[in-house]
């Protein structure tokens, strides 16, 4: 995909519910205009493309994308997902989700969509916070940062969802970051060809509620900070967890195609024949 | 009025929950998600075992909230959606019925009864859910549940859940008991090719002219299907016409106002009573699902000693029909009440009769069913 190609970003995008509600300086902008170009680049049918989300900033997004939409519970993007894909294996679904949404609430649906290698993409817009109720902590938070539920610090450990896709058994898991907005657009494209479930995990910038809780600085800032952070995975390989604490590991984490699971369940209805 | 009223085929010895699924396939269900938990786990075995074989697909989600959103889910991809649960998985499935109610997604949720509250006693029957199937998911709007009485009635039942839920675009509660669930008797079924099935409307005018939650004149909406190519929106979120969010005040409330409206417009539709010996009866046993057989021995054993005592059985719990419960027991000497629960029922009856006969409450909430010698004897205590 050659980087100066014009990508008719409008033609995806429902212009008359713009502007969106996104704060000034947020990451999820140039995180959906990943997706939308990468969804470009794939090819993918906008009328045969069902975008779901659950609930948060990252998850109003739908609203904004001219496809079928599905704004759900909050949480249970994967889990409506499911029941789409499986109804209808033709359609290609892709799941945008937050760290509060995917990780906290929804986490035992993600942990379980890995599982089945089911056909969704799954992008998590991670902005470390709870932004649309204005800046509670999330699993996603890093250890002693501020929240307004943490105003001591925070004490937990926050998840790498990454290695937990992983170990749940997706078949392909990804990083990057709204610094590396390029990058971000060929890993989710990447996932969008693949044939199972596909997490690609995007780090965005809460200027307005992690990063002033956290004198982070503006949104810039916090984006040269993330470039400052990033490790390719190919360098991280190398490194040993005290180097990595703290980085942010970008690149293609894992690719190991396996069975679909609605072709697998296709062979249950070949098994069980026709008829009474 | 009763849908299925045709000349059966053969008897077939079959469980109450069998019949669900098999009434549910053949009024069309092609997609089953569920979590096992007792007593409805049949349903779940017997769809994973019925749907791949005609073309269906089935799924056991990781948990009750899990099973409900993939419900939502495949019917908004078109095809008819159930699961079935118990109490405690009722209980899970309220945030995404509400957003099935809300959205206005077909599909049917089945509830087997078991004796609550909490986990309560999993393999006992208990008919205490009735008020949850009403008002469980917050805010308003109006349910529909219908209650079956025998494992005819379940298969029919099952028929007819789809067939309101595609009509009125709306969840429908299939709400049985653990009685109704796990009984086993011979049953007549109907001809499939005989079954009135309903199937949601589609639109007719192309994308960019059909709105999406634009309401018909009977006030229900004609959505797309996703993959249609009209590439709509759908929310939880209060939304207008369009489908998109709004907090407009004229819009939220006229919205929130369907959602009862299109059922409560329609009651007449929706409503089904049985009522045997009525007309001259003193006294009215008001009863329902499992409890409405040992309502009706008792009944008939009343008459054959000179009692005069009539059943009045809602196969419609959902919605309440006001009017006709009150023909039906206005100036009686009393309307006996036999539930197992501690008054849900009673307490509508005692609303509707507006104080024009006296509601004597049977209730029972120890895990065991009322046998028809209890409800005699509150019978002869009232004549």
């Amino acid at each position: 995909m050659a980087a100066a190609e014009k990508v008719p970003v409008h033609r995806y995008l429902r212009l008359g519910k713009l502007p969106h509600i996104w704060c000034p300086g947020c990451g999820h902008g140039i995180a959906l205009q990943a997706l939308i170009r990468a969804i470009h680049h794939t090819g993918l049918p906008q009328d045969r493309t069902v975008i779901v989300s659950g609930i948060g900033c990252s998850s109003r997004a739908t609203g904004y994308l001219n496809f079928d939409t599905l704004h759900t519970t909050h949480g249970r993007a994967l889990a409506f997902a499911t029941g789409i894909k499986m109804a209808n294996p033709d359609l290609h679904v892709i799941v945008i989700t937050g760290d509060g949404d995917a990780a906290a609430i929804g986490g035992n649906h993600l942990i379980h969509a890995a599982r089945r290698n089911i056909g969704i993409t799954c992008v998590c817009f991670n902005n470390n916070i709870y932004g649309m109720t204005s800046g509670q902590y999330s699993p996603l938070t890093p250890t002693e940062a501020l929240a307004t539920t943490a105003p001591y610090g925070n004490i937990e450990t926050p998840f790498d969802l990454c290695e937990l896709v992983k170990a749940a058994g997706a078949s392909y898991v990804a990083r990057s970051t709204t610094y590396h907005a390029r990058q971000l657009e060929k890993l989710i494209a990447r996932g969008l060809q693949n044939d199972g479930f596909s997490f690609i995990e995007a780090v965005v910038q809460c200027p307005t509620y992690y990063g002033r809780k956290n004198r982070l600085g503006e949104a810039y800032r916090m984006m040269q900070r993330m470039a400052e952070r990033s490790v390719p995975a190919s360098k991280a390989a190398a490194m040993t967890p005290e180097e990595l604490a703290g980085k942010i590991v970008i690149g293609e984490l894992w690719h190991r195609p396996r069975l679909e699971y609605t072709r697998a369940y296709d062979a249950v209805i070949g098994k069980a024949g026709d008829g009474q | 009025m009763p849908e299925v009223a045709r000349p059966a085929r053969k008897k077939v010895l079959m469980q109450g929950n069998e019949a669900i699924v098999e009434g549910a396939l053949a009024a069309g269900m092609r997609f089953f998600a569920g979590y096992p938990i007792t007593p409805s786990t049949e349903i779940a075995e017997l769809a994973s075992e019925r749907l791949p074989r005609v073309g269906g697909r089935f799924v056991q989600m990781e948990d009750e909230i899990a099973s409900m959103a993939a419900v939502v889910g495949a019917s908004l991809a078109g095809k008819k959606a159930m699961t079935a649960t118990s109490g405690p998985g009722f209980s899970l499935k309220q945030e995404n019925l509400g957003f099935a109610l809300a959205a206005e997604v077909p599909c049917v949720v089945v509830n087997v009864q078991r004796q609550g509250p909490s986990t309560g006693l999993p393999t006992s029957p208990a008919q205490g859910d009735v008020m949850q199937a009403r008002y469980g998911a917050h805010g308003d709007y109006a349910a529909i549940a219908l209650c079956p009485a025998s494992v005819g009635e379940a298969y029919r039942l099952a028929v007819r859940a789809f067939n309101l839920s595609e009509r009125f675009r709306m969840p429908v509660i299939l709400l049985a008991d653990e009685i109704i669930g796990h009984l086993r008797e011979s049953v007549a079924l109907p001809d499939p090719a005989e079954l009135p099935v309903v199937n949601r409307a589609r639109p007719t005018l192309p994308p960019g002219e059909h709105k999406a939650y634009r309401p018909g004149p009977d006030g229900v909406p004609v959505v797309p299907d996703f993959g249609m190519g009209y590439r709509f929106h759908v929310t939880g979120l209060i939304h207008g016409e369009d489908g998109f969010p709004t907090s407009n005040p004229q819009v939220v409330e006229a919205a929130v106002r369907r959602l009862t409206a299109k059922v409560t417009r329609h009651l007449d539709e929706v409503y089904e009573a049985e009522e045997q010996d009525v007309a001259d009866a003193d006294v009215v046993v008001f009863a329902y699902g499992g409890t409405a057989r040992a309502a009706r021995r008792a009944v008939r054993e009343a008459r054959a000693k000179g009692l005069k005592v009539g059943l009045y059985r809602p196969v419609t719990l959902w919605p309440f029909h006001d009017e006709r419960v009150r023909a039906s027991v206005a100036g009686r000497r009393a309307v006996v009440v036999p539930e197992l629960n501690l008054g849900q029922m009673a307490r509508e009856v005692e609303r509707a009769a507006r104080g024009s006969t006296r509601v004597v409450p049977v209730g029972r909430v120890s895990g065991e069913p009322l046998a028809p010698d209890e409800i005699l004897a509150a019978i002869e205590e009232v004549c």
